[in-house]
């Protein structure tokens, strides 16, 4: 598809550091508000979306290469299965939770009941939201990238 | 009544989308029959877990006076639900670059003409 | 604690984890080299089938075993996400780890000049994955999960020939039927924990009445499953999809299909195990039901074969006449639960209908895989332009005579073994269809007799003069299958006694796979 005019594309690259900070702040506060991997994931996606169509689908396909995003996306879902594995390792059951109750990375525990936001807390969770995101943004940016590419060319390469 | 009206809305966006799966020729329109339905079974999914007063279930800030868990609704089936739209997602997005390899191969949408594969 | 005793505790979750990591590994592998990458494939592989191997030590002679994600014991009521292990689940790990060994043995050499190999190994890892999760899961809302994800890679592996428009369209019709029909799976199950609040099998089937609302999720499960596993009326997409996949994805999905085939038998033993045992529901029209559909599976399934010239198409009927079969046997094990008299008989059937699922497995995989093979040499599909092969193609002939005995039943192979505990079981019941049943099976040998004339024999065409032998992966992998075949059909007390007979046990035992989670429960055989 062809690219939008110069008011379109000013708008865009101003508007996008807000979405992506907005679905960074869904993902990583995943265990305390609704949210979480795949919302944050997926409002990152459609802001990426939304550059795509501001320039054309052709431009961003040279400039970024479809190969990083899937390296990206093998990367989170990695990172995913390892936390998995260490919870094997440190904690007896696959998937356990190491780190609530240690002074590690995220290990308070809440009090019971109805509290203030600690984002300090969790535990595994926020590590595999933030795995589940990237993820999932290379996934949805790669799908839609490849998808608005191959419609608009007559001539597919391999 | 009144409580039951999503359990109707449910049954109502099944049956449109099997209409729409089932009697609709252009294969776009299909796969749109094919989202419609996934929508109800979500919505269904959602109904179940809704109690009569209840608050959302997260324990950041409750407003005062809301005695938990009693006064929450279920969250058990928003996981089911979250689960269930990102499958939605993968099978849509799947579907969608199978019909793109079909309009590319036989040049048309219309279900009656891809049916190279007989008997 | 010794660290087999370590392995063996944690395996149901490395059974799954470890192929899921490969899958998720493979893209970053596969930029390094090509051979690292099918070495790695062929590794992780073995691996699982070592685990596999390791947990069946386990679980045939002790009973159940229950894994829970996330906690060391588990509360009731039951929170978290569990995986339990009997017979029957045990049986289809070990079937769908042969399949997916052998596949990624023969797709070495197969799939060597097609291009995006990479997304091709990590579908079939993935695949396997989730296969694996599917036969092992206690819990119902990870059952379809599982089954999506089955679902979704094996489509993408059906579509994996792009280059030729009717794989594209055999893809689509296969993700439109199954993904309605997983949507409507996850209607029964929303059915199911609406009316019960509890997501675990053990759970549901310990507190379980008979109320309206259960008797259509019952009947939304066994279709929707059934239709997956390809019971008539609903097989319309497996022809399709079986005779336009690339021959080594092909016998994954026929694991796939045999995964569809052990939720069947979850769902009806022991999900509505007790209903069955009290006669709440009688049991004997539920398994009239299957025992017929399975026959006219059968029936169809054959007289649909006769007429074909596609040669991977008509393997893809005579698999669904095979799936018949099964369903045959185990309809009649249904039928007789509640009668204590004919024992004897639903023991026969039970085992007949689960020996003849790894002998349907191993009989079409290397019907599938000598089509694959003479695909490779010739690049031709239709039967009509074959012939003369047997001069040039030595080995591949001789593995196609071992299948075509092997599907029709003949002695020393295998399928003569379960088809006679079919065959003497369906007697019993009703003489009419075990003899329509043993016609079928002469009418297969008399297709495929057809069919190894019309490719193997005859004189020699000259524009088949310099096909060679296929490569020597390709001639492994048919070799380690057809020796299972000779093995199992000559020595068949090896298998029945040792991983058939503890899995037809525990389908009809549902007692013990309750009692693990439930401690309480009473009742059950």
């Amino acid at each position: 598809m062809s690219e939008m005019s110069k008011i379109v594309k000013t708008i865009s690259n101003i508007l996008f550091p807000f979405i992506m900070i907005f679905g960074l702040y869904v993902i990583a506060h995943g265990h305390l508000t609704p949210g979480g991997g795949f919302q944050g994931g997926a409002v990152v996606a459609s802001g990426c979306a939304m550059l795509l169509v501001a320039y054309s689908s052709g431009w961003i396909f040279s400039k970024i290469k479809e190969k990083r995003l899937s390296a990206f996306e093998s990367l989170g879902a990695i990172m995913f299965i390892i936390v998995a594995f260490f919870g094997l390792v440190f904690s007896g059951v696959f998937f356990g939770n190491f780190l609530a109750g240690s002074n590690l990375l995220f290990g308070t525990i809440p009090a019971v009941g109805s509290t203030l936001a600690d984002i300090n807390t969790g535990g595994v969770l926020p590590l595999m939201n933030f795995a589940v995101g990237l993820k999932v943004i290379a996934g949805l940016f790669a799908i839609v990238l490849v998808m608005a590419y191959a419609s608009s060319t007559k001539e597919w390469k391999k | 009544m009144i409580f039951n009206i999503p359990f109707i809305a449910v049954v109502a966006m099944v049956f449109i989308g099997l209409y729409a799966v089932l009697f609709k020729r252009n294969l776009i329109k299909i796969v749109i029959g094919i989202s419609i339905i996934e929508s109800g079974v979500n919505l269904f999914l959602i109904t179940l877990g809704y109690r009569e007063g209840g608050v959302a279930p997260i324990y950041t800030s409750l407003p005062a006076g809301t005695n938990y868990p009693e006064g929450m609704v279920l969250p058990v089936p928003q996981a089911l639900t979250l689960t269930s739209i990102v499958i939605g997602v993968a099978v849509l997005a799947l579907m969608l670059s199978l019909v793109m390899y079909i309009h590319r191969h036989y040049g048309t949408l219309d279900v009656r003409k891809i049916r190279r594969l007989r008997e | 604690m010794n660290i087999l005793n370590l392995l063996i505790q944690h395996s149901p979750a490395l059974i799954v984890a470890v192929p899921l990591f490969g899958a998720f590994l493979t893209p970053l592998i596969s930029r390094v080299n090509e051979k690292v990458r099918n070495i790695f494939a062929i590794f992780v592989l073995a691996l699982t089938g070592v685990f596999v191997l390791l947990l069946s030590s386990d679980v045939i002679p002790n009973g159940p075993r229950v894994y829970i994600f996330g906690a060391k014991d588990h509360t009731i009521p039951v929170l978290r996400i569990l995986f339990e292990v009997d017979g029957m689940s045990i049986f289809m790990a070990i079937v769908s780890v042969i399949l997916a060994l052998v596949a990624v043995i023969y797709s070495w050499s197969f799939m060597k000049e097609n291009s995006g190999l990479d997304k091709y190994y990590t579908l079939l890892l993935l695949l396997t994955a989730s296969m694996l999760g599917l036969e092992l899961t206690g819990d119902i809302f990870n059952f379809f999960v599982f089954l999506e994800i089955t679902c979704i890679s094996s489509c993408a592996l059906i579509a994996f020939w792009v280059h030729e428009g009717e794989a594209v369209e055999a893809a689509f019709k296969y993700i439109v039927v199954s993904a309605i029909g997983a949507l409507f799976v996850l209607f029964a199950i929303a059915l199911l924990y609406g009316q019960y609040d509890a997501l675990n099998i053990a759970t549901l089937a310990s507190v379980i009445q008979y109320t309206f609302l259960d008797k259509i999720a019952l009947v939304l499960l066994v279709v929707v499953l059934g239709m997956k596993a390809g019971l008539v009326p609903m097989h319309m997409w497996l022809p399709d999809s079986y005779g336009r996949a690339p021959p080594s994805a092909t016998i994954i999905i026929i694991g796939a299909t045999q995964a569809s085939l052990y939720g069947v038998f979850r769902v009806c033993f022991t999900l509505y195990g007790g209903i069955f045992r009290d006669m709440t529901l009688s049991s004997v029209s539920v398994g009239w039901i299957i025992v017929i559909l399975g026959l006219i599976t059968v029936l169809v399934g054959v007289i649909m074969a006769l007429i074909q010239i596609d040669f991977r198409r008509l393997i893809a009927y005579s698999a669904v006449a095979e799936i018949g079969y099964i369903f045959l046997g185990i309809g009649v094990g249904l039928v007789v639960l509640g009668d204590p008299t004919m024992l004897d008989v639903g023991k026969t059937a039970m085992q007949g209908g689960v020996f003849h699922i790894i002998n349907d497995a191993l009989d079409v995989s290397l019907l599938f895989l000598v089509a694959g093979a003479v695909y490779y040499a010739t690049k031709e599909n239709s039967l009509n332009r074959m012939g003369g092969l047997a001069r040039n193609m030595k080995y591949t002939t001789v593995f196609f005579l071992i299948g075509l005995l092997a599907v029709a039943g003949m002695p020393p192979m295998n399928g003569f073994a379960s088809k006679l505990l079919i065959y003497e079981s369906v007697y019993r019941i009703n003489p009419i269809l075990s003899i329509i049943a043993i016609l079928c099976s002469i009418l297969l040998l008399a297709i495929f007799v057809k069919v190894f004339h019309s490719a193997f024999l005859g004189p020699k065409l000259p524009r088949f003069k310099d096909v060679k032998e296929v490569p020597k992966s390709m001639l492994l992998a048919m070799g380690v299958i057809a020796s299972l075949i000779i093995i199992f059909g000559i020595f068949p007390q090896i298998v029945l006694s040792n991983i058939v007979q503890p899995a037809a046990d525990s389908l009809l035992n549902y007692g013990d796979y309750i009692r693990q989670i439930v401690s309480s429960f009473s009742g059950g055989m």
